[in-house]
């Protein structure tokens, strides 16, 4: 074709045309919709020893599915919209700013103590009014520290024994995944004790897909090509994943 | 003064038109002039949730006793389940002026198509939510809401039947109902407790059921009391419980001192 030799050569490394629209669109001040985890269900309840949180693992970006495996109580300190305060306490909530997760560790350091509960609580309280957040009140903070185990905005359950406080977790973030549309897929939870924390990443998978009934790929050679040219750009590769699981996308 | 003789001993509007500035034939376009709001914007005296579970002999239906006045608990002795002919209950949330003027027309519909008519038709579940919904749609569409959230059920000719009806005039099915806050407290109880068992529940499970469901809303629906009234529907036709009292525990407050930090 005539066109073609006039064409400028295009160079590999390009942004595809999907990201090039949408960057396109956000120059012109459309606004693009942020994966958030809110209209999530979080719990946690108060036991003899500690506590169990819980959370469902989806996030919505509006009302689209954008993760459906995301991490709400995270093992460590993550960008997840749940935090990660110390070791021994975590904070469940729906679309926190920022967290004042590095400010607790710092300080801790200088009181030279292990972090309190209500002090998490009040840095927290205090970085949401500076928010304006009414995000306050969606908040699940828990943990155990040198005072005991507290709970803030979850009333306890006050059992002896910690199985019959994860399944009451358990059975409340499964009433959210099936009758909330803004929560859904699995069950995470966190068993905080004075001595140590264990987190139950997908405790529960009530919604695994069924296998496929076919593969799905196209053979090699479906798309004929007319020209080939390779142009071998990397020297050596090594994969190393940031986050704790790949994500899902199937 | 009001220059237009023809006003002169007709409904004042000064309220709006100080100066009898509007002509005379755009008067009557403020709703107030026109001799109060006719159409209605919002429910004034409410009922809340009503709940209904199908179980193996017919239909449940459970509704406290409680109309409020916005956050005023009003009228404590409150019937907000409604018997229509031997074979349907009603149950209403919402505004309960509207109810009692549904409650109103059914009764003359009964009167009507079978006291009257006497043709050997009756008027079952089916038919009292169709001629619901018809009203209930055609009312919205002439912007003048009834504005309830009804559950409609009851069992004819061995059939068990339950559906919703409100004042957008959406309809739905289900084996559980719930209107109000109940729809999003009790109806994922509802669900797990009744979802594959609708053949083999006894109405003693059933009213279980309903009982538990009414605590937790109870406890956690602010416009709500801990009267209420349980509607049976069977082949052997309505029966509607009278007043009965729920048990609550609040002990759980002991163990609670404070808000946050200020564990005094």
């Amino acid at each position: 074709m005539a066109a073609a030799s006039v064409r400028p050569h295009r160079p590999d490394t390009e942004m595809p045309l999907y990201a090039r629209s949408n960057a396109f669109l956000e120059g012109k001040g459309v606004k693009m919709p942020k994966a958030t985890s809110t209209g999530t269900t979080i719990v946690g309840c108060l036991f003899k020893d500690g506590i169990v949180l819980g959370a469902d693992t989806r996030a919505t970006a509006g009302p689209i599915v954008a993760d459906k495996n995301c991490e709400k109580v995270p093992a460590r300190p993550t960008t997840a919209q749940i935090h990660y305060i110390s070791e021994s306490i975590r904070c469940c909530g729906a679309g926190t700013a920022r967290t004042p997760s590095f400010n607790i560790e710092l300080h801790a350091l200088s009181t030279g103590r292990k972090p309190r509960v209500v002090t998490a609580m009040t840095m927290l309280k205090q970085r949401l009014f500076q928010h304006q957040g009414q995000i306050g009140a969606a908040l699940v903070l828990g943990g155990v520290d040198a005072t005991g185990a507290h709970l803030f905005t979850i009333h306890p359950h006050g059992s002896t024994d910690n199985s019959h406080a994860l399944q009451l977790v358990v059975a409340a973030i499964s009433a959210g995944i099936f009758n909330d549309l803004g929560s859904g897929s699995n069950v995470d939870a966190c068993v905080i004790t004075a001595s140590n924390t264990e987190m139950l990443r997908n405790y529960v998978t009530p919604n695994v897909r069924v296998e496929k009934e076919r593969t799905y790929g196209f053979r090699r050679g479906t798309t004929a090509w007319t020209r080939e040219k390779v142009h071998s750009l990397i020297v050596s590769e090594e994969v190393r994943p940031v986050a704790a699981e790949a994500m899902d996308t199937s | 003064m009001d220059h237009f003789p023809t006003n002169w001993g007709r409904p004042n509007y000064d309220s709006f038109d100080t100066h009898a500035t509007y002509p005379l034939h755009n008067r009557g376009q403020n709703q107030a002039a026109a001799g109060g709001v006719q159409h209605t914007q919002q429910p004034i005296v409410t009922g809340t949730s009503v709940l209904a579970i199908k179980f193996k002999d017919g239909i449940m239906m459970a509704a406290d006793n409680l109309a409020s006045y916005g956050s005023l608990a009003r009228f404590k002795g409150v019937q907000r389940l409604h018997a229509v002919g031997d074979y349907t209950v009603v149950g209403a949330s919402g505004d309960m002026s509207d109810f009692q003027y549904l409650q109103h027309i059914l009764d003359g519909l009964v009167i009507s198509e079978e006291t009257t008519a006497q043709d050997g038709h009756a008027l079952g579940p089916a038919e009292i939510h169709e001629y619901l919904s018809q009203v209930m749609y055609s009312r919205r569409s002439k912007m003048n809401p009834l504005w309830n959230s009804l559950l409609v059920g009851g069992v004819k000719d061995g059939d068990r039947f339950l559906a919703y009806v409100d004042l957008l005039g959406v309809t739905y099915s289900a084996s559980t109902l719930a209107t109000g806050y109940g729809s999003y407290i009790a109806q994922p109880l509802l669900r797990k407790a009744v979802e594959g068992r609708e053949e083999t529940l006894t109405e003693a499970e059933a009213r279980t059921i309903l009982e538990d469901a009414l605590r937790v809303l109870f406890y956690r629906d602010a416009r709500s009391i801990n009267q209420y009234q349980i509607a049976t529907i069977t082949a052997n036709g309505a029966e509607i419980s009278s007043s009965l009292k729920l048990e609550t525990s609040w002990g759980f407050a002991e163990g609670i001192r404070g808000y946050g930090a200020q564990t005094q």
